[in-house]
């Protein structure tokens, strides 16, 4: 698991995983599908990555679909790092 | 554009989609006024049958109580059936206005503005008090209504997981560089039927400089010592500063909602909100209605007081008969099934012995936690939760998990 993986696998545990539950979160877990993270509660996490990795995601780009797994939102954030020193 | 085949085809695929995921909703005829016993069609066209009905927010048994009635048809000869105006151009009566006072008294207040409904007076609040400078920190598993009146309005959304009060404070401090701060609950939550912690949320809103609002719809009437609502129960009234609840749920059960708080507040609601300002006023008659609910329960504590009973009974039993409950000391007891099939399933048999109840399941709930959901009611007598719970226990037995923890639920439903 390479460095923003597991800075997003880490966030996505301490804001959503509930104390107590046992739920384990892999590259692959399904979040959004599988009714762990729902869009409601989604925001925050859009805003972390944004904070995190200095890149705007336009609403467009942050679909249910392409922040459903861990391994998804990596490759969110990668093609918007891209994008930034692109407008550089 | 007409409504071409093809438009026509579209929504018929969409309505196959809900049918083939489980989750088409079908209306059940009930041929009896609201109460503890019903008679219910169904499926439509079935024969009628008779039921006990445990799942209704008929909390405190007034949803056709004689007095209730009574006051109703007299509002309704005195001030006409209906207002056919919104509240601002000529849609206000005296008893709109006698009704908001009554209800600011019994909410421990400063003002109240009614709405037409809580989901209309959730839809509204937001964004007639809150801008971009400000922030709306709520609790994941407040209801979809507060959840669609955030999303009306322009300030900056966050969340907390549900009743993690560690979370709400990292929350709060992340948050100190906005303008106003509003921490969003409901008092009781009403898949869960647990109750918000509260103090502590105040505790945390004095310590952070923020607002408190709280849905107390499924807690108006009924949760503590006098029925005032989950402030009561925690011992912090007068320190909320919104409030918005229902008519529809224990207050008769009609219609009817409204915003309750710091006087500012309901003003701009008043101005602003846009379910106040656009929908006809609340009918006389269950302004009437409501009115006389407020007599009823401001002066008694009988009914709040059997339905805490009857809640405590119902718990007992079902834990004596070796179901997994989640914990709570509210009317909302969910048997949890965590199988959204046997939670259909079971809802169904239950049906078959004369029990009606629902199962809930995901979306409604969160995946893997399927239930059903049962409410108390003051009007349902002993006998009522003894004949139910013998319907629960066959049902129990038929789908062997009686006994069964969480895991072991999960693990037989899995296969």
């Amino acid at each position: 698991m390479d460095e923003i993986s597991k800075v997003v696998r880490d966030y996505i545990i301490r804001e959503y995983v509930q104390e107590g539950d046992d739920q384990e979160i892999t590259e692959t877990t399904a979040l959004i599908s599988s009714g762990l993270v729902d869009s409601f509660s989604m925001v925050s996490l859009l805003r972390f990555l944004e904070k995190k990795y200095a890149i705007h995601i336009p609403d467009a780009a942050a679909t249910p679909e392409a922040f459903d797994t861990v391994e998804r939102i990596v490759a969110v954030v990668r093609r918007f790092q891209k994008a930034e020193v692109g407008s550089v | 554009m007409s409504f071409s085949d093809t438009v026509r085809h579209c929504y018929q695929a969409d309505i196959e989609g809900i049918k083939s995921t489980g989750l088409f909703k079908e209306e059940r005829y009930i041929h009896s006024p609201q109460s503890s016993d019903i008679e219910v069609e169904f499926p439509i066209g079935s024969a009628i049958r008779k039921c006990i009905n445990i799942c209704s927010n008929n909390y405190l048994g007034l949803s056709s109580h004689p007095e209730v009635i009574a006051a109703a048809h007299a509002g309704l000869d005195a001030r006409g059936y209906g207002m056919s105006s919104v509240r601002f151009i000529c849609g206000t009566q005296d008893i709109h206005r006698e009704l908001e006072k009554r209800l600011t008294d019994f909410l421990g207040t400063e003002d109240t503005l009614l709405f037409p409904s809580c989901m209309d007076a959730n839809a509204g609040f937001f964004e007639a008090c809150l801008s971009e400078q400000d922030v709306m920190i709520a609790d994941r598993l407040v209801h979809a209504s507060i959840v669609d009146g955030m999303r009306l309005c322009k300030a900056m959304q966050d969340t907390y997981k549900h009743s993690d009060m560690g979370h709400l404070e990292e929350k709060l401090q992340e948050h100190q560089d906005k303008r106003f701060r509003l921490v969003i609950t409901d008092g009781v939550f009403s898949m869960d039927g647990d109750t918000a912690k509260l103090a502590d949320i105040v505790a945390l809103a004095e310590k952070y400089n923020a607002m408190m609002f709280v849905d107390d719809s499924h807690a108006t009437g009924f949760i503590g010592k006098t029925g005032r609502g989950t402030h009561e129960h925690c011992n912090v009234f007068g320190k909320i500063d919104v409030t918005t609840t229902t008519l529809g749920k224990a207050l008769g059960g009609a219609s009817g909602g409204c915003v309750s708080g710091r006087r500012e507040l309901v003003e701009m609601c008043r101005q602003r909100a846009r379910p106040y300002l656009f929908s006809n006023a609340v009918a006389p008659v269950i302004v009437a209605g409501a009115l006389k609910v407020l007599e009823l329960i401001s002066t008694k504590t009988e009914r709040r007081d059997k339905l805490e009973w009857n809640a405590r009974y119902w718990r007992g039993l079902l834990k004596a008969a070796g179901f997994d409950l989640k914990e709570g000391d509210t009317p909302i007891v969910p048997v949890m099934l965590y199988d959204a099939k046997l939670a259909q399933d079971f809802a169904r048999d239950l049906f078959n012995e004369g029990v009606y109840a629902v199962g809930f399941f995901f979306p409604v709930v969160p995946k893997g936690q399927a239930r059903i959901r049962t409410q108390l009611s003051a009007a349902h007598e002993k006998h009522h939760l003894d004949t139910a719970i013998e319907a629960f226990i066959k049902v129990g037995k038929k789908h062997g998990i009686l006994g069964l923890g969480k895991r072991e639920l999960i693990a037989k439903f899995a296969a």
